[in-house]
């Protein structure tokens, strides 16, 4: 992936919960047909859309499971 | 604060959860859904923020929360079930420059805790709380919170809360702004972006206030427990919007973060010479009684003293302790009585004796003094094998059924009407412990009767000091 904002799930942190996509304003997640490796239905950013509003981040009960990377984000330059 | 360009795990987790058992420290054992994970990751974030990761003290409650100190950087403490307010207390005085959260559910907060939560709330103490509102008692199995909803079928609300038998859900915000102490209370939801960002306002600014040591703050977290509610992660955001709201307004009750001050207690006295100054203790009082030639199998003394109530058993006890202690023995009093005042049974145990004492009850007395038969009846059985039983042979009209104890039938009631008082017999009794142990010298015990009997006149002191001699003087010519 080449240009932000954009969401980065971790699958294996993922509990299928739903409430991110249930957050996304432009309906760009979704919960997918596969499982990852505690059993669960998690979440895929679907493609381009995203607008970084933060909604899936501070939706998900899970701490690391989903990062959002803002417009302004640079490789390699967290802050 | 720079602006972020990454939303990631706030750095308020810690990276690895090495306190958690198992193989998965990198995630929480929360259900898919649950609140505590967002409410935690906005606490998480704030810590970060405001830069308070290393002064924040976190206390833990009973509930699916109990296992916050896994996922907070900070200090920890976990603590029984309702009792972080009264913890949080104790830290946040202990530690007046650090910030102590105090995060509770709604069957800690509003139920066990009840009491706590609102004595902590009205000193002010300097506590952040964060109530999570989940209207049931999630961890235990979804039983009925006290804020449950009206109608909602829980575990033990099988036809639903009901308010004839149930009462209605409590307001833990409302009830909390009742009070004149605390700084900060609102409430906020969970349920969808918009309200997480107020909580999350929110959660920043009791933090902020925390941080300040402006004194109490409070938050109440509408949340979601969809194993509770056995519904799925999305129908529950509805179910809080419907059913919730109505019963929970949202908003902040208080906000007076502008004006508050720092919380500023006394300087505690800790010093020992500070205290026993301000008690006027420092002077030496004691009398220093000499000590006559006491037989060894009255060197040590475990006493059970025991009668009727209003018989003065406590009394004698009393008497017992504080005149041994001027001899300059360890003493202990302990007392045991029923509720009523007058007419039911009380006995003391009594410990005089030159070592430590370890326990203050005397389980197998080597002396016992009386009152009444079933006292006798009772605690000469207790009695070690040639300790010596006091009993009250005016009253206790059968003799005693051990025969390996030493027995001094003494008429203390008798004693004591004769000489015109029967208030006095607690004092015969003292008298006559005397004569059997030798232990005390009549005239010493006489010589403190004034600080027994603080503001009587002095016939009153005088008959007690006559009583003295009678109990002492009947034992020793019948003995």
């Amino acid at each position: 992936m080449s240009h932000y904002p954009r969401p980065g799930i971790n699958p294996d942190y993922c509990k299928g919960c739903g409430l991110c996509v249930a957050s996304c304003p432009k309906k760009v997640l979704a919960i997918s047909e596969k499982l990852n490796s505690k059993g669960y239905h998690y979440c895929e950013y679907t493609g381009d859309g995203c607008i970084g509003c933060g909604n899936c981040f501070y939706s998900c009960p899970e701490p690391a499971a989903i990062t959002v990377y803002l417009k302004d984000h640079q490789p390699g330059k967290e802050a | 604060m720079e602006k972020k360009t990454v939303l990631r795990k706030p750095a308020g987790f810690l990276d690895v959860y090495k306190h958690k058992p198992g193989a998965e420290k990198d995630r929480t054992h929360y259900c898919p859904g649950c609140g505590h994970g967002i409410l935690h990751k906005l606490i998480a974030e704030a810590m970060e923020d405001l830069e308070i990761i290393d002064d924040t003290i976190i206390i833990s409650p009973v509930g699916c929360s109990v296992f916050a100190y896994y996922y907070f950087d900070g200090g920890h403490f976990q603590v029984p079930h309702g009792r972080a307010p009264a913890v949080g207390t104790a830290v946040s005085r202990a530690n007046p420059d650090k910030i102590v959260i105090s995060y509770q559910g709604d069957g800690d907060l509003a139920a066990i805790g009840g009491n706590n939560i609102l004595q902590a709330a009205n000193r002010g103490e300097s506590i952040a709380v964060f109530f999570v509102n989940n209207a049931i008692y999630g961890m235990t199995g979804g039983q009925m919170a006290p804020t449950t909803l009206e109608g909602q079928v829980t575990t033990t609300t099988p036809y639903g809360r009901n308010p004839a038998t149930d009462g209605l859900p409590l307001r833990m915000a409302e009830i909390i702004n009742q009070l004149e102490a605390p700084t900060f209370v609102a409430r906020v939801s969970l349920h969808n972006p918009a309200n997480i960002r107020k909580t999350r306002a929110a959660v920043r600014q009791a933090l902020q206030n925390a941080k300040e040591h402006k004194g109490f703050q409070f938050v109440e977290v509408l949340s979601m427990c969809p194993s509770g509610w056995k519904q799925t992660p999305v129908n529950c955001l509805k179910w809080i919007e419907e059913k919730m709201l109505p019963i929970f307004p949202l908003g902040t009750l208080r906000d007076r973060s502008a004006e508050a001050t720092p919380v500023v207690r006394p300087e505690p006295v800790l010093e020992p010479g500070k205290v026993l100054e301000k008690l006027g203790l420092t002077e030496d009082k004691s009398r220093g009684f000499a000590r006559g030639t006491v037989a060894e199998e009255y060197s040590e003394m475990s006493i059970r003293i025991a009668g009727f109530g209003g018989q003065g058993i406590m009394s004698t006890g009393q008497i017992l302790a504080q005149v041994a202690m001027e001899y300059g023995y360890n003493v202990s009093w302990l007392p045991s009585y029923g509720p009523e005042m007058r007419g039911g049974t009380a006995n003391c145990s009594v410990n005089i004796q030159d070592d430590t004492i370890g326990g203050a009850e005397a389980v197998s007395p080597n002396m016992v003094i009386a009152m009444n038969r079933p006292s006798m009846e009772k605690f000469e059985k207790t009695m070690v094998e040639g300790g010596s039983l006091i009993y009250n042979s005016t009253l206790v009209e059968i003799s005693p059924s051990r025969t390996d104890i030493k027995a001094f039938p003494v008429p203390i009631t008798g004693l004591a009407n004769e000489l015109g008082d029967i208030r006095v017999q607690s004092v015969v009794g003292v008298g006559a412990y005397a004569a059997v142990t030798g232990m005390f010298r009549p005239e010493d015990i006489i010589e403190m009767l004034p600080q027994f009997f603080k503001g009587k006149n002095k016939s009153i002191i005088d008959l007690n000091a006559s009583a003295v001699r009678a109990g002492y003087d009947y034992v020793k010519n019948n003995f």
